[in-house]
């Protein structure tokens, strides 16, 4: 069988070209503007408050046009990135340690192992300053030194310190800057917020998105919103892997309407698997925790060099530690980016080192930096992670070192955007982890924060206004359009579906058993057997889906089931093009590590002459072979050579 | 472990509710206390029983979607931590535990453990912000701000919106959250400029949302998850009094 076609048309990014340090400027320059009057006169959806989805609305709002905004938490200030800890990058160089633009860009590209478009990185590096002025101005208390400047500190995958940071709290205080900037707009009256709603279906009309089919989460009544252009900052898919970082909700639906709807999904296998996490410690376990990123900076990373080292970690002597990172990568040290730090951890358990009950965990080890330091230092660095790994684990890191293990944590992949962050569906723009856009491969920390309020604060503004000039004259778009009439009819439908199977397997049990097949198959390492009987287990697991879940309930009530129900439906489906994705690409770059391709020494062998692209997938039909689209990547300024760390 | 559970169930804002009985067995104690709820309901799930509401999100104490009040208290036993913190280790094996929803006029029930919180958005709305547009700000670095103010700023603003402090409240008052977010903007040399018409915004929406007004008890600052200081309510008390003279 077939598991897939090729276009031969090469699909376009429309990257603008010229010097690349002006091409954003340049760009701008060219892009159509909507006069203010105007404005008023057009509707904008934006699905999603987390940082790319409150910045793009409330700086949507504030240029004039009409903005309704969609969450399915209570409150837009619960998006998931309130949960990111560590930090956001910039390019400020205000530690003086040589850093600029050119090189958080190519850090970027870099760490994304080249398979970034430069274009896109460029100016994600080159607006990041102005995120960190526009945050302190709306009140975000980010660290500061005794004489009163912001302070920064370093992050994995580089050599400079140019991660701002709010204590263990950045994102929380990053998001509620925007969400905050986005109540201003609502007390206005200039934005409309739906939160307790999720959008079930994207509405297309003449081929252009006008609208979505959102469904009331406390009444369950299902509403048509339409709207000149669509905006989804719906964040990632982790929880395809039900064990994942991401807040429980997190999911995929919209995105995969979307995809399902018209648009192309870009390189859906790139998974960040993230090094330091609180391992598992039961089947019932729900999620994991990460223990953020920073604590690399401090924290050295070991394991026993003798094979189950009975001996508690402390009277381990300093002789029989296994430093493997400053080991293998004596210039980045425990500092090597997240693809690399995961698979050491994974190697060094597989070859039977692993400490813990379960021997899937290594050692994170702050003796150093305490005895270094002093414990208050530490304390002011890492407090709230310390403490929230003691009520987790009921262990002091203080004391004893943590217990970590690498879970999923973040996904590069996501709907293809242009440059304009617009969609293969014209009026559908991506923002924030549901786009495909600037991370390549592999992303480095501290920087999805910068992506989604880059694009939601200083990307989208500008490139929606170019499309939205052709719509000055649209009226309202009419929700009794038989297009909403249809996208209405089929989610009920779908609806009906999953409260008619009446089986006796609640969803919890399926999706777990899904997220199962997908760590062991499609997780830190593939190859081409496990990936195609990955695809057997999902069609199997799918069939058992429809055939035996449970939804208890109706759907004109708050129901938590059946919202859950219908996530892990679309994750059935994402699942499978994730590891077609894999399959199909037979290298290894970035968090995509294939067992096929690698060095001798167990590094990622990426193959550039075959695969230095951007993977497009055309939805065809259910279990239809997708159309794979090619966006060649070129590498003008950043040479790709082999990533090294050593 | 076993534990028994009085949990509320209310199908809807117009039933009256009432606690209903549950056991629930073979608990491991590392078990965080939701993924035992979590246990409960796929027990209820699978036998055709209709699961208890209860919502959460992040499971590790910041996002503030979890809120239960459990044996008497938001957030249950253990000081500064979410609902979503606690863990079955910090019950006996065969203790009773009652299980409720925060319960205050300004948050109505939807079902049986969720409230609606939508009053703390409109809260936000009244002048929780700096009216800031996208593009106008000055270098980061040019407004220096000492160590101790951002510090102290950023300590109030680490509240999670989870509205325990309601829930703990003799009188529902919602002080400690508007508190919070009137120091967290007001310790901040951008945020001087609107202190006045914050202050008095916050707390006239905060009325008429229904939550009661504060008589100093002290109980938010003790069943508050992120440990969010009563100094923050001294604070908006200047506040309000300089917003008065300057009349
Ligand atoms: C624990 C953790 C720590 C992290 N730490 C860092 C860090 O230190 N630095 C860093 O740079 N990155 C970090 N990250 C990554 C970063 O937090 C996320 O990538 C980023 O916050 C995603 O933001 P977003 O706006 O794209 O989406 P999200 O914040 O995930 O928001 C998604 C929004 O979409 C809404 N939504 C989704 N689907 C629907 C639907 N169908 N209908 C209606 N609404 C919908 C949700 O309600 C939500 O409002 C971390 C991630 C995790 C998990
Ligand atoms: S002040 Fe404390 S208890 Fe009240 S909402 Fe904020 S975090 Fe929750
Ligand atoms: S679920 Fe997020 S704070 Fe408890």
């Amino acid at each position: 069988m077939t598991l897939y076609s090729i276009s031969d048309k090469k699909l376009d990014g429309k990257c603008p070209t010229g010097p690349i340090e002006k091409r954003w400027t340049q760009h701008k320059a060219s892009l159509r503007l909507v006069s203010p009057a105007n404005k008023r006169r057009l509707d904008v959806i934006v699905v999603g408050t987390g940082l790319a989805g409150s910045s793009a609305a409330a700086s949507l709002a504030e240029l004039g046009y009409n903005v309704k905004v969609f969450c399915y938490q209570d409150s837009a200030r619960r998006a998931h990135s309130i949960a990111a800890q560590g930090g956001i990058n910039a390019a400020k160089n205000y530690m003086n340690d040589g850093d600029s633009v050119f090189r958080l860009f190519y850090d970027t590209v870099k760490g994304g192992d080249y398979r970034a478009r430069e274009s896109n990185v460029y100016r994600l590096a080159e607006v990041s300053a102005n995120i960190i002025d526009q945050c302190v101005a709306q009140g975000v208390p980010f660290a500061r030194e005794y004489g009163g400047y912001l302070d920064n500190r370093s992050f994995g995958g580089v050599q400079v310190s140019r991660t701002f940071y709010a204590k263990g709290q950045t994102g929380q205080q990053l998001l509620l800057g925007a969400y905050q900037a986005l109540m201003r707009q609502v007390a206005r009256g200039q934005a409309v917020l739906y939160s307790s709603h999720e959008m079930l279906d994207l509405v297309v009309i003449d081929g252009k998105a006008r609208g979505i089919i959102a469904r009331n989460l406390i009444t369950g009544e299902l509403e048509r919103h339409g709207a000149h252009a669509v905006v989804l900052c719906t964040g990632g898919y982790g929880n395809v892997f039900f064990l994942s970082t991401n807040a429980k909700n997190s999911n995929a639906t919209a995105i995969w309407r979307a995809h399902r709807r018209g648009a192309f999904f870009g390189n859906p296998c790139f998974t960040q698997i993230h090094p330091t996490c609180i391992p598992v410690s039961g089947d019932y376990q729900s999620k994991l925790t990460l223990m953020s990123e920073s604590l690399r900076n401090d924290g050295r990373i070991w394991v026993p060099k003798k094979k189950d080292d009975p001996r508690k970690p402390t009277e381990i002597p300093e002789e029989e530690r296994d430093y493997y990172l400053e080991r293998r990568y004596p210039a980045f040290g425990n500092l090597v980016p997240r693809d690399v730090a995961s698979r050491a951890a994974k190697e060094r358990c597989d070859a039977g080192y692993g400490v813990g009950p379960s021997k899937m965990a290594v050692y994170l080890d702050f003796s150093d930096a305490i005895k270094r330091m002093g414990r208050a230092a530490i304390e002011a660095k890492y407090g709230n992670l310390f403490e929230i790994y003691q009520l987790i684990t009921d262990e002091n890191p203080y004391e004893t070192p943590m217990r970590i293990y690498p879970a999923v944590h973040y996904t590069m992949g996501g709907l293809w955007v242009d440059y304009n962050l617009m969609s293969t569906i014209p009026g559908l723009f991506v923002c924030g982890e549901a786009n495909f856009s600037d991370h390549g491969a592999n992303r480095l920390g501290a920087s999805a924060l910068m992506q989604g309020l880059a694009d939601g604060y200083f990307v989208l503004p500008y490139t929606i206004g170019d499309y939205l000039a052709d719509d000055i004259r649209t009226p309202k778009i009419d929700t009794r359009h038989e297009a909403f009439e249809e996208a209405e009819k089929s989610v009920n439908e779908r609806i009906e579906k999953l409260l008619s199977v009446r089986g006796k397997t609640p969803v919890d049990v399926l999706h777990r058993k899904l997220g199962l097949t997908m760590w062991d198959y499609c997780g830190m390492s593939r190859n081409a057997e496990g990936l195609k009987k990955a695809l057997q287990i999902i069609d199997d697991l799918e069939d058992e889906f429809w055939k035996d879940v449970a939804v208890p309930g109706t759907g004109k009530e708050w129901n938590r089931e059946l919202e859950k129900a219908g996530r892990v439906a679309d994750f059935f489906e994402l699942a499978r093009l994730m590891c077609l994705d894999a399959l199909h690409r037979e290298e290894s770059c970035g968090g995509h590590f294939r067992e096929e391709y690698q060095t001798e020494d167990g590094e990622a062998l990426r193959r550039d002459d075959l695969f230095s692209y951007v993977a497009a997938w055309e939805y065809t039909g259910h279990r239809q072979p997708p159309v794979l689209h090619k966006e060649d990547l070129i590498f003008e300024y950043c040479k790709p050579t082999v990533r090294s760390y050593k | 472990m076993k534990v028994y559970l009085k949990v509320w169930r209310q199908r809807n804002a117009q039933d009256p509710g009432r606690f209903v009985d549950y056991t629930v067995d073979g608990i491991n104690p590392d078990m965080s206390f939701l993924e035992m709820l979590d246990v409960l309901n796929n027990r209820l799930i699978s036998q055709g029983e209709d699961p208890i509401a209860f919502d959460s999100d992040c499971r590790e104490g910041i996002c503030g979607t979890c809120g239960l009040y459990i044996n008497g208290r938001p957030h249950g036993p253990l000081p500064r931590a979410t609902t979503c913190q606690v863990h079955m280790r910090h019950f006996k094996d065969g203790e009773t535990i009652v299980i409720e929803p925060w319960r205050a006029k300004a948050f109505p029930v939807i079902k049986d453990l969720v409230v609606d919180r939508s009053a703390f958005d409109r809260i936000i709305q009244a002048g929780g912000y700096i009216s800031v547009n996208t593009g106008q700000a000055p270098d980061g670095n040019a407004i220096p701000i000492p160590k101790e103010d951002a510090s102290k700023a950023f300590d109030a603003a680490t509240c999670i919106g989870c509205g325990a402090c309601v829930a703990a409240c003799k009188n529902a008052s919602a002080m400690l959250f508007v508190a919070a977010k009137v120091a967290h903007l007001g310790r901040l040399p951008q945020g001087r400029i609107e202190a006045r018409e914050r202050v008095l915004n916050m707390l006239s929406q905060m009325e008429k949302e229904g939550f009661g007004g504060c008589t100093n008890t002290g109980a938010c600052e003790a069943e508050c998850p992120k440990g969010i200081s009563l100094e923050n309510i001294a604070f908006l008390n200047r506040e309000f009094i300089k917003a008065k003279i300057s009349f």
